[in-house]
């Protein structure tokens, strides 16, 4: 579905993509993960032909873009990172307008406005305006958006940033119903556990290049041990008797990781030196994240 | 799909958002003429008996018929589209769908110039009502206000493409528009500034919208209509080229 290879951008000389190679098959759910300033959005402007490549190829549908823009997203959805929904319409009449801009006429489309209103569970708000919704109704507009032409690609670029609990399991449920009907997605996010849930794969970039991939499940299992005790306000001896009893250990803040493949060690370790504020949990694809790409702010 | 259909999709786009101001733009379109004309028309009429062989009501309803078409293209293509364009980040959704950029440009124009030709259909109502239309030659008018705001439209594109903030728009406004209005023979003949300044203004658009115009609405015969055409389908051609080029450079990056 999207294949890209040695893909490069560079704004005014500073790279921004240096280089990257993957592929996302029909059918897949894939991710993007990486800190801010990582290269995402720019890889996402690249594949819907609103950014010309600075080198390398890049094909989507079997289409060489951007040559290509206009049909690729012809075919293709997009709920891009910030929301432009058209402030001069309400609700409805943003799905109804944008419809037409893939040439989809107002009988045409009747239809399946309510329908897409029900699927963003907006059901009964298509009167509202735009200023009048929250930022999840926002969200969840866009993606409904995103489903006008009923496309076969969905590029999802941070769909949960900024949304409760709540609005955030209402999207992954779309998004995992969308996927059933065999809907390809490439989505980016900085939730870990959102991918972790919804991505069959993940690519993680850092400054411009990918520097790993794979299946979540299989990417934690290569990457870090599988048991992580974390201790919160941990004392120098916390931290030392984890690594008595062979735990790697890491810390971010005033927080102590250790990983290890042998928790009962550990977990008697830190019993007698941490006390009560010691949560045990498996290893999740944030400790694979933080792993590869380090503890340090970017940006 | 057909550039054609793309096009037409932003024109629908800003004729619905319009369509629900109707009010205010009637308003400011028949109440602004309507009061210039009692003002100039009538006072500045009384001292000033004739003009190139018309009454000065005539000779300005004439001439406010262009320099209106001027303005509403203007700014709608520099506020309007700037909006869109920056703050409202409109541009960037269509760029999701199979639009081009070029699509929106020209969609964009065309709509800008059905406003000016709307603007230019009420002013010529008003004009109409002060007995300032003589002949069936007004019937081409309002085409050739819809070709004039193509052109005003295209140029204050170049200038929207470029801005970096609204004040911006100062630079080309007083810098270029304004002295149109006031050299190019909307309240005086171009005939009587001195030579050079003739000479310059014969250069610039509004000097030929009004060449077209006024005999139309006035009931003369038309002189060098194709010179005046092709000078204003040359600031068409060149300044949508420049647009174009910039757009592209603004919003593919
Ligand atoms: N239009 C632009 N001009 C110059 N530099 C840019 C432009 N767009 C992005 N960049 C730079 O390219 C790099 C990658 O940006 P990008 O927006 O792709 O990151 P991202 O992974 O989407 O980050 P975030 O998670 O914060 O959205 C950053 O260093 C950014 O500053
Ligand atoms: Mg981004």
């Amino acid at each position: 579905m999207i294949s890209a290879s040695g893909l490069r951008k560079s704004y005014n000389g500073r790279e921004a993509v240096c280089g990257v190679d993957f592929s996302v098959a029909a059918g897949a759910c894939a991710g993007l993960l990486g800190p801010n300033g990582a290269g995402k959005t720019t890889v996402i402007r690249m594949i819907l032909g609103q950014s010309p490549l600075s080198g390398g190829e890049l094909a989507v549908f079997g289409l060489a873009m951007p040559a290509a823009a206009a049909r690729v997203r012809a075919r293709t959805g997009v709920v891009p990172q910030l929301d432009n929904l058209d402030p001069d319409f309400t609700a409805a009449e943003n799905l109804e307008t944008y419809a037409r801009y893939f040439g989809i006429k107002a009988a045409q489309f009747a239809g399946r406005k309510e329908a897409l209103l029900d699927f963003a569970a907006l059901g009964g708000r298509g009167d509202a305006r735009i200023e009048t919704l929250s930022g999840g109704m926002r969200r969840r507009l866009s993606i409904a958006r995103a489903l006008v032409n009923d496309p076969q690609l969905i590029v999802l670029d941070e769909p949960t940033t900024g949304l409760d609990p709540q609005a955030r399991h209402l999207i992954w449920a779309r998004l995992r119903r969308l996927r059933q009907q065999g809907k390809t997605m490439l989505l980016t996010t900085h939730y870990m556990e959102e991918a972790e849930r919804l991505c069959d794969e993940v690519f993680i970039m850092d400054a411009g290049r990918i520097i790993a991939r794979g299946a979540p499940k299989e990417l934690i299992r290569r990457t870090v041990e599988p048991h992580v005790f974390e201790v919160e306000a941990a004392a120098e001896a916390a931290t030392a008797a984890a690594q008595a009893a062979g735990a790697r250990v890491e810390t971010v803040g005033d927080v102590l990781l250790a990983y290890t493949a042998e928790p009962e060690a550990v977990a008697a370790a830190l019993k007698t030196m941490a006390g009560p504020g010691v949560l045990r949990r498996p290893a999740s694809l944030e400790d694979v994240f933080l792993r590869l790409t380090g503890r340090g702010l970017r940006d | 799909m057909a550039m054609g259909f793309a096009m037409l999709a932003v024109w629908r786009r800003n004729f619905l958002v319009w369509r629900r101001l109707l009010g205010p733009s009637l308003v400011l379109n028949i109440g602004e003429p309507f009061l210039i004309l009692v003002g100039l028309g009538f006072g500045v009429g009384h001292f000033i008996r004739e003009v190139g062989g018309m009454s000065y009501l005539d000779f300005v309803a004439s001439g406010i018929i262009a320099s209106s078409a001027m303005f509403t293209a203007s700014y709608e293509a520099l506020w309007s589209v700037y909006t869109r364009m920056v703050p409202q980040r409109t541009y960037e959704a269509l760029l999701a769908t199979p639009l081009g950029v070029a699509d929106i440009m020209l969609g964009e124009v065309l709509w800008c110039a059905t406003k000016c030709t709307f603007t230019g259909a009420c002013i010529l109502l008003v004009v109409s009502l002060f007995g300032s239309v003589h002949g069936p030659g007004v019937l081409l008018a309002l085409p050739v206000v819809f070709v004039s705001g193509v052109c005003f439209a295209s140029m204050a594109m170049v200038v929207t493409t470029r801005a970096r903030s609204y004040d911006f728009f100062s630079y080309y406004l007083t810098l270029f528009i304004t002295p149109m209005f006031v050299f190019c023979g909307v309240f005086y003949p171009v005939e009587v500034l001195p030579p050079a300044a003739a000479a310059v203004a014969q250069w610039l658009p509004l000097t030929h919208a009004i060449a077209l115009l006024r005999p139309l609405v006035v009931g003369q015969p038309l002189t060098q209509p194709l010179l005046h055409f092709a000078v204003l389908l040359v600031y068409t051609a060149a300044s949508l080229w420049v647009a174009l080029k910039f757009a592209r450079r603004r919003l593919l990056v």
